[in-house]
């Protein structure tokens, strides 16, 4: 797989400009009082969901988690209805009925977002079960933490996949933190991908700061798995900058470890190479910036204009038909 | 034509055969396979040579191949979850749990998941998924290999649990749970799998949330589901020596649950027992007990008594099983009690 053209690096800078300016303003409304939800900060992790963006296809089948807002909005996930969930509004993706941890957009190829660690592997197991008994050449990608790494449904998932050689990719964010604990105090490993050859497929570790190095990697796992080659367990190190939780203090989290991992963030990072390439300049960056902080900022003022949902709302979709949901 | 041949007309003009419910599940199961390319069935064992702990799933992965009939390790959470994958993705999945003790491991896709997925998504996936499992308890295998837990599931907004007591049934709501576009639970039981009776050839459909009036009667009616229900068609039997008419009604399904069928019982014959072989306490009978209580308080001529497992775990011992479990004894006795009050 070839490092990714100019057109695609300034396409992945675009997406990490989006996904930052919403985490951003999700995270300032918090703090201000604006307006009250649930929300697991995505800030640090923007480059492994902006090769997810460049490496996969529409019809591509991406099942993520509770910390999912950089990955949905980059594989397509419209950014108004996505804002509108995640304040609980009507007009959300999903009726305000599934909120910041339960994204789902399956015309963007969003199957869902869980809210249990490790239970999404499963999940995109049987997405790409569908996918290979449809004879299609599309792809399933499940995105998780290396917490995940310690459930049963990690290593129920992976086998199972590896035994029917789905196309299926495990796309591990490993953010170096399970909720509170480190990485190291829930693995006897050094690194997640460690694991793959006890399951007889590709394991591979990339600098998940790295946009062009995660696309390569993601790109190959994606390839194989396009083609009959079966799950890749692809490892990408990042860090998650503002904790588990939204107002999570992070005094989990050793001072010096913190400032080391603010400095390799990837935003910023990523802007200095691509203005050191030559693909990028600062000027063009910032308007980049600012595009992005403007159209954030018109999706959380409809939102935010917009209503709850009817309290009967509560009331349907619990089946297909209504008249079974028991008052 | 006698009887238990092939294409024997039933009381209905029904064309019918004589299956066990072993053999009627097979044939529902083969039935939505050759009907719909979506199907698959995915489990642990049930393809061939072994074709299924208890045989139900035999022939099948010889018939419509590996590919859709799915040997998988032991992996419960994964052969759920899958299953719930492959749901939202277009297929309709059959999974199997080989003995319903071992649901416990699969909760989380089918509570989290499987059953929220509609509701969570604002209606943008559906669950087309049916999980078999099986009640092992009544032949020896212990508190681990026992349990009958169909309430922890009836408790879950967005399951359907479905039980069913005749071979008839078996075929009927089995097929119904596979093309319906919401997760259902299938509960079957291993002292059932042998059990005979005439099943309609053909596309056989019983649709899902009506209870059946499997006996009528004037004095007390006695509400059972699955295994149970030999058991109070027998006690109905016996008591009826007795001058004591019972009208044996069969839940069939917990959720949807037929409230008006079983009220319009209630309100008939103004006794009620309501029985299972789950554990009695906070089993699926005390909701039944309490929505017969709200809406015909007044009516009743007895309070309504329930029959269930006792609370404690089932020993492997036949004695210890047995003086745990429910039986035509404790039924008889229990419609005596509310038939004398």
């Amino acid at each position: 797989m070839t490092a990714p053209s100019d057109d695609r690096r300034r396409g992945m800078y675009g997406t990490m400009a989006r996904i930052r300016a919403c985490d951003e303003r999700i995270r300032r409304g918090l703090s201000g009082g604006e307006f009250a939800c649930t929300y697991w900060p995505a800030t640090g992790q923007e480059a492994i969901a902006a090769a997810l963006g460049a490496v996969l296809r529409t019809d591509d089948q991406l099942v993520t988690t509770y910390r999912g807002l950089h990955d949905q909005l980059a594989k397509g996930a419209p950014l108004g209805p996505v804002v509108a969930e995640v304040l609980t509004r009507a007009s959300g993706v999903n009726a305000g009925k599934g909120g910041s941890m339960h994204i789902s957009h399956p015309p963007s190829g969003v199957v869902l977002s869980t809210g249990i660690v490790g239970s999404g592997l499963p999940i995109a197991v049987g997405v790409a079960l569908a996918l290979q008994l449809q004879g299609t050449d599309r792809v399933a990608v499940a995105s998780f933490g290396d917490g995940a790494t310690g459930t049963g449904s990690f290593h129920e998932a992976v086998n199972l996949a590896a035994l029917w050689r789905l196309p299926v990719v495990f796309l591990c964010q490993d953010n170096r933190y399970a909720e509170m604990t480190p990485a190291a105090h829930g693995q006897p490993v050094a690194h997640v991908a460690d694991r793959a050859p006890s399951y007889g497929i590709p394991g591979e570790v990339v600098d998940g700061n790295d946009p062009d190095a995660t696309c390569t990697a993601l790109g190959a796992a994606v390839a194989r798995a396009r083609v009959g080659g079966g799950p890749t367990l692809l490892e990408c190190t990042t860090f998650r900058l503002w904790g588990h939780y939204f107002g999570d203090a992070m005094r989990y989290i050793p001072a010096e470890e913190l400032e080391a991992a603010r400095r390799d963030e990837p935003v910023g990072r990523y802007r200095a190479t691509l203005a050191a390439d030559g693909v990028l300049d600062a000027e063009a960056a910032a308007a980049v910036d600012q595009a992005a902080r403007d159209e954030v900022e018109a999706a959380f003022a409809a939102a935010l204009a917009d209503d709850p949902p009817d309290a009967g709302a509560a009331f349907t979709d619990v089946y297909l038909d209504a008249g079974e949901a028991v008052r | 034509m006698s009887a238990g041949a092939t294409g024997v007309e039933g009381a209905g003009g029904v064309a019918t055969e004589d299956l066990s419910m072993r053999e009627a599940l097979g044939a529902a199961l083969a039935g939505a396979l050759a009907a719909d390319p979506t199907v698959l069935l995915l489990g642990e064992d049930l393809a061939d040579p072994g074709g299924g702990i208890s045989q139900v799933t035999k022939g099948l992965s010889t018939t419509f191949g590996t590919d859709r009939v799915r040997d998988t390790p032991i992996s419960e959470a994964a052969i759920v979850g899958a299953a719930v994958g492959a749901a939202v993705s277009g297929l309709r999945p059959v999974a199997e749990l080989m003995i319903m003790d071992f649901i416990s491991i699969a909760l989380d896709q089918l509570v989290n998941h499987a059953a929220k997925a509609r509701y969570m998504s604002g209606g943008l996936l559906s669950v087309p998924l049916t999980l078999r499992t099986a009640v092992f308890g009544g032949i020896g295998s212990g508190a681990t290999h026992s349990q009958t837990l169909e309430a922890w599931l009836a408790h879950i907004p967005g399951l359907k649990v479905v039980v069913p007591s005749t071979p008839a049934d078996a075929k009927g709501l089995l097929t119904s749970c596979i093309f319906d576009d919401d997760p259902c639970v299938f509960v079957e039981n291993v002292a059932l799998y042998g059990t005979r009776g005439p099943v309609p050839t053909g596309d056989h459909r019983v649709p899902l949330g009506r209870a059946a009036v499997v006996r009528p009667g004037r004095d007390v009616t006695l509400v059972a589901y699955g295994r149970t229900v030999r058991d109070a068609l027998a006690a109905a039997e016996q008591l009826a020596a007795e001058g004591i008419e019972v009208e044996v009604v069969d839940l069939r399904s917990l959720v949807p649950f037929d409230a008006e069928t079983v009220l319009a019982s209630a309100a008939r014959t103004r006794r009620v027992v309501v029985a299972h072989h789950a554990t009695r306490f906070a089993g699926f009978g005390a909701e039944v007990a309490a929505v017969i209580g709200e809406e015909l308080f007044g009516t009743l001529e007895a309070p309504v008594r329930r029959v269930g497992a006792a609370f404690a775990p089932i020993g492997s011992a036949a004695v210890l099983e047995v003086a745990v479990m429910p039986s035509a004894a404790s039924l008889v006795a229990a419609v005596r009690s509310v038939a004398g009050a």
